[in-house]
């Protein structure tokens, strides 16, 4: 069916679906939405490489998968020697591996799986100059295994062993940033990005296509069971995110810094209108936010500087 | 797109589909989970005012199912097999074309 | 015409694997095996070889590219040893459940504590509960041949598991032993190319390899991995037919060594095999009825041969250079399992020997046949004995 050309203009994002309904992740989930874009994207010449995470859960148990895509499953740490070796593998037998019409390899792991377990089969993937993609879907904890924090999670959020509670036993580290570990390798590309941002997503998935050697994305993906926000919300706290400057988006490709539009232009919202949203953050009183809120101010302070001196 | 993307599939995960254990568990029908009918997950269901729609595909975009296809006119329409009701097609939506209600099953 | 050269049992293994053309190797150095993807690397510097060499950051991460680049469908090695391989295990599991035909030689090593860099089997011994088949080599043209019979039964598609063959740290990795070199074409006829049909991802045909099996399936898929180790005993017998055929050398499960007569036979693995046949020379001599076995395959276990070759002992000394604390020995163990409901059996004995490098003397070898002939008379000797300790620093 032919689409009216006007609504043909604003319909940017491909028609064909390759992640399949039926599938098993919770409502609302930014994760699942994620995958919708990266297979819409790539479509089926993809090769996807997933370790254990929610996203084994949500692609679905034998004998069922909601992948139109070749679907590897691997151990929870093993994402960049796995798709490292795909794209060896690929390259020995003659395959055209990204390009227009190559073969896209990509690693699709979890902020556990990336920042802290991952992290070292990471560092080999970028290191060595694999010709793939890593996607780190970050929601800011083990939310697998039952909300556990993990180096992604933020000061002052509620996890399952950083409780609250009497003592006030919140996770008291700010977020790593895993982001700048992976540009300290010099990557052919890296980038930031948010499932409330979807053409901004899908243009960086397109140019990592294009572009030579490891590229690295970090995208935002809400997790409203872990969370503890409505399942309304993701795409609401999502953009939030990326206004507050609590998860500004940007590229870094050739040494260079590039902030993305969706960042704010000016000042940004105030980051209470996104804690408000979500019960992880309740047990923080007024100084934590006030921690939080200078953290997000200063690394948006640092990551202009980076930008206006290597942009 | 008058259709779901996913009827095709479905007869045929349903034709080929058997509890057949392959050699290291393998899928070998690619998106067989669309077998799933995720509806049965849903409180609340969103109800479409088709008056309201300005077409600006919000809802389908944002979709994690996805459970929002288009229709000839290019309206969105819910497909209540899979749609677990998060509500994010509502909250998203700028007309307010979508309201989530509580199902009565 | 086949070449000879002399060389070290790493470099054997490095030929073998050049032999076999795996299209991606993955390899981590370590000691003893660091000079298999050393050579490797040379051939592939050289222009001798055609291999994607993944120089990866931890054996963790080799055996996952192996498992990533198997799983797109070629053929893949690496080499390992002892805390090298034990980081590979959880690995190991995933390799074999997925049914992945990798190949690894393991310069067998001791594992820490203390660490300890020398030759016993606990490495590999130690991964027998992971689905890999494993053989052992007594010398340095054996480690070669099995590591080219481990890939021909491994990709066969009533196997489809992959294997280990292990071969003595610094006794055989370090040795230089003349070694005959088969040649290229008749490898290529005897192991072809992989070409996977149960599974390999390419977007042409979208599989997905490795789904959460849920209790309702999780018994089943084990119990395939099963069957293949079962089918694999009639595999690799086949294969060491061809492997006769085509290259001259004979392989058995486990090989005898004038077993005929003997009351008392030592049964063991590896390089040691080595010193048993000519230390069964001497006792012959002395006339002691004993003979000795090599065991070449441990994963499939050689349940019929180990049983026929029981049959023809009085008692059965087990030496291994492996503990399972707590128990015994390994083989022993299993070896139990074997014997436990046969109407005749000899008596079984355990000796644990020559672990982390300790050297294993003819001085040992008598006091294992000195228990054995105690046992032998109806005297009562302990059933697992540790030989060599010097008990005067305990
Ligand atoms: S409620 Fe959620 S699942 Fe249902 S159509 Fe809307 S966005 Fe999709
Ligand atoms: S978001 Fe609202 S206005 Fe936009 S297409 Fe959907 S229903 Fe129509």
């Amino acid at each position: 069916m032919e689409l009216p050309a006007d609504v043909k203009k604003r319909l940017t994002l491909p028609a064909e679906e390759h992640f399949y309904a039926g599938h098993t992740a919770c409502q609302g989930c930014g994760a699942a939405l994620g995958l919708r874009y990266v297979l819409k994207v790539y479509g089926n010449k993809t090769i996807f490489t997933i370790p254990a995470c929610c996203s084994t859960i949500i692609a679905g148990p034998w004998p069922y998968s909601a992948f139109n895509a070749p679907l590897f499953h691997t151990a929870f740490e093993t994402t960049g020697a796995v798709i490292g070796g795909i794209e060896a593998a690929l390259k020995a037998k003659g395959y055209k591996v990204k390009g227009e019409d190559g073969i896209m390899v990509v690693g699709w792991a979890g902020d556990g799986g990336t920042a802290d377990i991952g992290l070292q089969a990471l560092s080999g993937f970028l290191e060595r100059g694999h010709d793939g993609l890593y996607i780190m879907y970050d929601n800011e904890a083990y939310m697998n295994t039952g909300i556990q924090r993990s180096s992604s999670t933020p000061y002052g959020a509620w996890t399952t062993n950083t409780p609250g509670g009497k003592k006030h036993f919140l996770e008291r580290k700010p977020k790593k940033k895993v982001i700048d570990i992976v540009i300290a390798h010099k990557p052919a590309y890296a980038a930031t990005a948010s499932v409330a941002y979807p053409e901004d997503f899908m243009r960086k998935l397109k140019k990592a296509k294009t572009i030579k050697g490891p590229s690295f994305i970090q995208l935002f993906a809400p997790c409203p069971t872990g969370w503890r926000a409505p399942t309304d919300k993701t795409i609401e706290l999502a953009r939030l995110a990326v206004q507050t400057a609590y998860f500004p988006l940007f590229e870094y490709e050739n040494g260079k810094y590039k902030i993305n539009m969706p960042s704010p232009s000016k000042e940004p919202k105030s980051l209470e209108d996104f804690i408000k949203l979500q019960g992880r953050f309740k047990y923080m009183t007024k100084e934590d936010i006030q921690v939080l809120q200078e953290w997000v101010l200063s690394e948006w302070e640092e990551l202009k500087k980076k930008a206006e001196i290597f942009g | 797109m008058a259709e779901s993307p996913f009827k095709a599939d479905i007869e045929k995960v349903q034709k080929e589909y058997g509890e057949k254990m392959t050699p290291g568990a393998i899928v070998y029908i690619p998106g067989s989970s669309v077998v799933n009918k995720t509806g049965g997950w849903r409180v609340f269901m969103p109800k479409f005012d088709k008056d309201k729609c300005i077409r600006c595909f919000m809802c389908y975009t944002l979709c994690p199912e996805p459970a929002i296809y288009l229709d000839e006119e290019s309206y969105p329409v819910f497909d209540y097999e899979y749609c677990k009701g998060c509500g994010i097609c509502a909250n998203e939506c700028p007309t307010k074309a979508i309201e989530m209600v509580r199902e009565t099953k | 015409m086949p070449m000879r050269k002399v060389m070290k049992c790493n470099e054997a293994a490095a030929w073998a694997a050049k032999l076999a053309k795996p299209k991606v190797v993955a390899a981590f150095p370590i000691t003893p095996s660091t000079l298999v993807p050393e050579k490797i690397s040379e051939f592939i510097a050289d222009g001798e070889m055609d291999a994607e060499f993944i120089k990866v950051e931890s054996e963790h991460s080799a055996i996952s590219a192996c498992v990533g680049a198997s799983a797109a469908g070629v053929r893949a090695f690496t080499a390992t040893a002892s805390q090298g391989l034990a980081l590979m295990h959880e690995v190991l599991f995933i390799a074999a459940g997925m049914r992945l035909p990798i190949v690894i030689a393991i310069g067998n090593r001791s594992l820490s504590a203390p660490i300890n860099i020398w030759n016993d089997w606990q490495d590999s011994i130690s991964e027998r509960d992971t689905g890999w088949m494993q053989f052992y080599a007594e010398n340095n043209q054996e480690a070669l041949d099995l590591i080219l019979i481990a890939f021909k039964v491994a990709e066969n598609e009533r196997v489809l598991l992959p294997a280990m063959v292990g071969f003595d740290a610094f006794i055989l990795t370090h040795t230089v032993e003349p070694v005959e070199i088969p040649d290229q074409e008749v490898v290529d006829e005897f192991l072809g190319e992989y070409v996977p049909k149960h599974a390999y991802l390419d977007p042409a045909k979208p599989i997905t390899q490795g789904a959460l099996g849920f209790p309702a399936h999780y018994m089943e898929v084990r119990y395939t991995v099963w069957e293949a180790m079962e089918n694999a005993r009639q595999v690799i017998e086949e294969v060491f037919d061809e492997f006769e055929k085509k290259f001259g050398r004979r392989y058995y499960m486990i090989e005898e060594y004038k077993t005929d007569d003997a009351e008392i036979i030592l049964l063991t693995m590896g390089s040691l095999a080595g010193t048993l046949k000519d230390f069964v020379d001497k006792k012959r001599e002395e006339g002691v009825k004993i003979g000795a076995a090599k065991m070449t395959v441990y994963r499939p276990f050689p349940i019929e041969e180990f049983r026929a070759l029981a049959k023809k002992a009085k008692v059965l000394a087990i030496l291994e250079k492996d503990i399972s604390f707590g128990i015994s020995g390994a083989v022993f163990a299993d070896a139990g399992r074997v014997l436990v409901n046969e109407k005749e059996k000899p008596i079984l004995l355990d000796f644990i020997i020559g672990l982390g490098g300790r050297d294993v003397t003819f001085e040992n070898l008598e006091e294992v046949v000195e228990i054995s002939k105690k046992a032998l008379v109806g005297e009562k000797v302990e059933e697992v004995n540790w030989i060599g300790l010097r008990k005067e620093i305990l």
